[in-house]
């Protein structure tokens, strides 16, 4: 499809649920109350890593107004020697993570929750918990956690035949990266360190969840995938899938880490044992010490390369944060640092090291931004000392249509080369860096290119045709940031209708068929592709009906505008028949017109980015602004340009405040010290320029209307461009992050 | 300890309710009264999701305590649309598609409003200034920044 074909695809219309967002109705999980609806408050763990010797609940339970407590003995218990997998998530350490069973991982972990007529009085009620501990000594960084006498979290991790806190080795092979080396002219070789960062999406979790004396429960929360929380909640309460109606919610933000909850089995227990339904809802406190991050990392890597710029062999090592319990992502940092080139030889290893921090949940490409950010810092070193343009650098070793990635995959038709031409001919390139007009301010230009993999995956669709000739719409995927958008206008250019006579609704667990996460950045590739064939179906059915009142073969009847006409001159004169006149007269001919599809996608490609970013630092202060910035991607399709842009631009800032300011602090008890929104520093408006999305579109030939996945690419390149550009403005390379006021000044005063 | 009895005007409508002294007037709004447009973000004044504007003023609603409003004058998100009649700050996020998940859609909009009835032609760096109170973490502040640039330069010309 080209863009002249098309009225609604590509057009900026207004979205579907935009109206309730203005006005402030549309309602997130926090916004729902129920009749007789009590509240629940979580006892954490003051401790970083102690034993549970015991927890005696006799003293809340007493106190007035308290209906429920839990704690991990009344959850389903998954053995550690035992794997039980919901996807990538293992029971074993989500059960650990929302209550703790046999020790406290982390401070902020936790250990009971409380059901009482009022929040006030739960939080009462924790209080009055006694717990027994045993405390541990602690590993919070890498460089603890991995040092021989290091404390073991878990006695039953093994590495290399020794109890360690190495939960997991990925790794990844291509060639003979000796023989690679030896044949090098030039080899680099650098160790870095990222820190852990949070999603900080704004809204926290919450969850409202009823579960009635015959056993069914009802939850509503807001996720990144209410089939997840289905089953999730199934297999940690022993409660079946059929007795459970997880009901999206809005959702306010995720970035990945809502595709796992925190809450919603612990609510259902309470609501369990108290008959009543119950409100469960985080302060922000309780999300910065006990959910998300993603890993910080340790990292190095080491590049060879011929005198051209040929790059010969590039071998990685990461140490991944995995915090309490197993799952660092692996596969983002040692397969996406390499990934987007052309290596012959290649040797990517990653540890997923555990510590005393809360669990890391996926981030936006997770574990891509480390990958990216050490391989592209070196790259730019590398550029550097065989004096050549660094984009030159990339277009020479670039994957290909058919290049073996070294992680394995024979790359599609994927559009790397474009990105990085489309930032090399852009006119931010190649404009002059003007010299800051302040004394003592220096300025830089960096750039770094990126890659995700994308996912394609399971999705449902229905499309129903109202009895008065409109459409609704409904998908299984939470809509994280204007999907719904993008459904209205692909129905509206299939059916040849005006958009706004489509409503596009996320259906619960019991109202629409299996779909996967809104994750991978496949909601817009998957859910699209769904409702293409379910549109298509339902065209199929309007011209048979449309047939069958003009009594002439289906085959001869053509769908167009919303209406349907004669094919031809041969298949007779009649006056065309509309939406709306095939709906008044389905019931005589044939009964309810709709169709579903329920599939599992493929075809997804990888997507890749190319950053290119001018900052400007205070000598004196440490400071980094960022100036300017644009980011080419190529997304195959827009679907709705303004929600692709802003996926774009809202990576980009996630990206500026993980290079520069976002990072935790933690004392020497092993506790969060900055665990707000004043402490942890994210960027605000006034930190940041406009950002200019450079949107192009190579369309995927594996989908209908050309999409690849948006999402989460705009993460990967970020880090590495602000690091070269500030290289560039000092002359000083740094290998840590966030490059925060206090580390640029050691460095230029080091 | 009894529950203190305020009186108090919200979006134009007299309101009485009882509350707690240590309460938040965004607790109120939204777990007495039922006004879960204002949201909880933080709960501690750094992200302005809750923020209202008392007797015209621009506040964080969860760092002022419930009794305070008593006599006084709130308008909340809830009162920013005249029927189905939206502001323009409104109309224009929805044009320029200045949300994606929208949870900080509110309070960006009440601060954004607060500002143009104080400055009606602010620049695109004192538009940045004003709303550094409010976090977004889904849309790089681009669009968000433009509308309010844009509302401002259409009212101006409606002027
Ligand atoms: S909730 Fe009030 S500022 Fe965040
Ligand atoms: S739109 Fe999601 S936080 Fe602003």
């Amino acid at each position: 499809m080209n863009a002249i074909d098309n009225k609604w695809i590509g057009q900026r219309t207004i979205r579907p649920d935009g109206a309730d967002k203005v006005t402030g109705r549309a309602c997130y999980s926090a916004d729902l109350s129920m009749p007789g609806m009590i509240w629940a408050k979580v006892l954490r763990s003051p401790h970083a890593h102690a034993v549970i010797r015991g927890i005696n609940t006799a003293k809340d339970e007493a106190l007035p107004g308290v209906k429920a407590v839990v704690t991990a003995a009344d959850m389903v218990e998954f053995p550690l020697d035992k794997s039980v997998m919901l996807g990538i998530q293992d029971m074993r350490w989500m059960s650990r993570n929302m209550l703790a069973r046999e020790k406290a991982l982390f401070h902020g972990h936790p250990i009971a929750a409380v059901a009482a007529i009022s929040e006030e009085i739960a939080a009462q009620a924790c209080k009055l918990i006694e717990v027994d501990y045993d405390v541990l000594q602690h590993a919070i960084e890498i460089e603890d956690a991995i040092k021989p006498d290091a404390p073991i979290l878990h006695d039953f991790v093994r590495h290399e035949g020794q109890k360690s806190n190495i939960a997991g080795t990925m790794v990844i092979k291509q060639g003979d990266i000796e023989a690679g080396f030896a044949e090098a002219d030039i080899v680099i070789e650098r160790s870095f360190k990222t820190r852990p960062v949070h999603q900080g999406y704004i809204e926290p979790h919450a969850c409202t969840v009823s579960c009635t004396a015959d056993g069914k429960v009802t939850i509503w929360s807001s996720s990144q995938g209410q089939f997840m929380v289905r089953g999730m909640t199934s297999l940690l309460t022993g409660i079946p899938q059929s007795n459970i109606r997880a009901i999206p919610a809005e959702i306010g933000g995720g970035f990945g880490a809502k595709t796992i909850i925190y809450l919603e089995p612990v609510a259902v227990l309470l609501s369990k044992k108290s008959g009543r339904p119950v409100k469960l809802v985080m302060t922000r406190d309780e999300v910065f010490r006990s959910t998300g991050p993603t890993s910080g990392s340790m990292s190095t890597i080491k590049i060879g390369a011929k005198k051209d710029g040929t790059i010969v062999a590039g071998q990685g090592t990461f140490y991944l944060q995995a915090g309490a319990l197993p799952g660092s992502p692996l596969r983002g940092a040692v397969g996406c640092s390499f990934g987007p080139y052309d290596i012959p030889n290649v040797l990517s290893v990653g540890y997923d090291v555990l510590c005393n921090r809360s669990k890391v949940a996926a981030y936006r490409a997770p574990g891509a931004p480390i990958g990216a950010y050490v391989m592209e810092s070196v790259l730019d070193e590398l550029a550097e000392a065989l004096k050549i343009d660094p984009l030159e650098l990339r277009l020479k070793n670039s994957a290909k249509k058919g290049t073996k990635a070294s992680y394995g995959a024979v790359f599609g038709a994927i559009t790397f080369e474009e990105t990085i031409r489309a930032i090399k001919e852009h006119p931010h390139y190649s404009a002059p860096l003007e010299h800051a007009p302040e004394k003592g301010v220096l300025r830089g230009r960096g750039v770094a290119s990126g890659f995700w993999y994308n996912a394609g995956g399971e999705s449902s669709a229905q499309v129903n045709i109202t009895e008065d000739g409109n459409v609704t719409v409904t998908t299984g995927h939470p809509d994280v940031g204007g999907s719904r958008a993008s459904i209205a206008n692909v129905t509206a250019e299939l059916l040849g209708i005006e958009h706004k006579r489509i409503s596009v609704l996320i259906g619960d667990t019991a109202s629409i068929g299996f779909s996967n996460l809104t994750g991978g950045s496949r909601v817009t590739f998957a859910s699209a592709m769904v409702v293409t064939q379910s549109a298509e179906k339902v065209i199929a059915q309007l011209r048979e009906r449309a047939a069958k009142i003009w009594k002439i073969d289906p085959e001869a009847v053509a769908w167009a505008n919303g209406e349907a006409r004669p094919a031809g001159p041969n298949a007779g004169q009649f006056p065309p028949l509309t939406l709306k006149d095939l709906a008044a007269k389905a019931n005589e001919m044939g009964g309810p017109i709709g169709a579903g599809v329920q599939l599992t996608t493929t075809g997804a490609d990888p997507g890749f980015a190319t950053h290119v970013v001018d900052v400007e630092v205070d000598v004196e202060l440490g400071i980094v602004r960022v100036l300017r910035y644009t980011a080419a991607q190529d997304v195959g399709r827009a679907l709705h340009p303004d929600y692709v842009e802003g996926q774009v631009q809202g990576g980009v800032v996630q990206g500026i405040g993980w290079a520069l300011a976002e990072e935790y602090l933690y004392d020497k008890q092993g506790r969060v010290d900055n665990a707000s929104f004043l402490d942890y520093r994210m960027p605000v408006c006034s930190d940041v320029p406009f950002i200019e999305p450079l949107v192009l579109e190579i369309p995927n030939p594996k989908h209908p209307q050309g999409v690849r996945g948006a999402g989460e690419a705009p993460l990967v390149p970020p880090l590495a461009a602000i690091n070269n550009a500030v290289y560039n403005a000092l002359g000083k390379r740094f290998y840590s992050l966030p490059l925060s006021p206090p580390k640029v000044l050691a460095v230029i005063e080091g | 300890m009894a529950k203190m009895h305020i009186a108090t005007t919200i979006n134009g409508e007299p309101t009485e309710f009882l509350c707690e002294p240590h309460q938040s007037v965004l607790d109120v709004l939204r777990n007495t009264l039922g006004l879960t447009g204002s949201k909880e973000g933080c709960g501690t004044g750094d992200c302005g999701a809750c923020s209202i504007t008392l007797d015209g003023r621009l506040v964080c609603s969860c760092l002022v305590m419930a009794p305070e409003v008593e006599g006084r004058q709130i308008t909340t998100i809830e009162g920013m649309a005249q029927g189905d009649h939206l502001h323009p700050l409104q109309q224009k996020f929805l044009e320029l598609a200045a949300l994606q998940c929208g949870i900080c859609t509110p309070g960006f909009l009440v601060a954004a409003k607060a500002l143009l009835e104080q400055n009606p032609d602010p620049t695109e760096s004192e538009v940045r200034f004003w709303l550094a109170g409010n976090l977004c973490r889904c849309t790089g502040y681009d669009k968000i920044v433009r509308a309010v640039l844009e509302t401002a330069a259409d009212m101006k010309g409606a002027a």
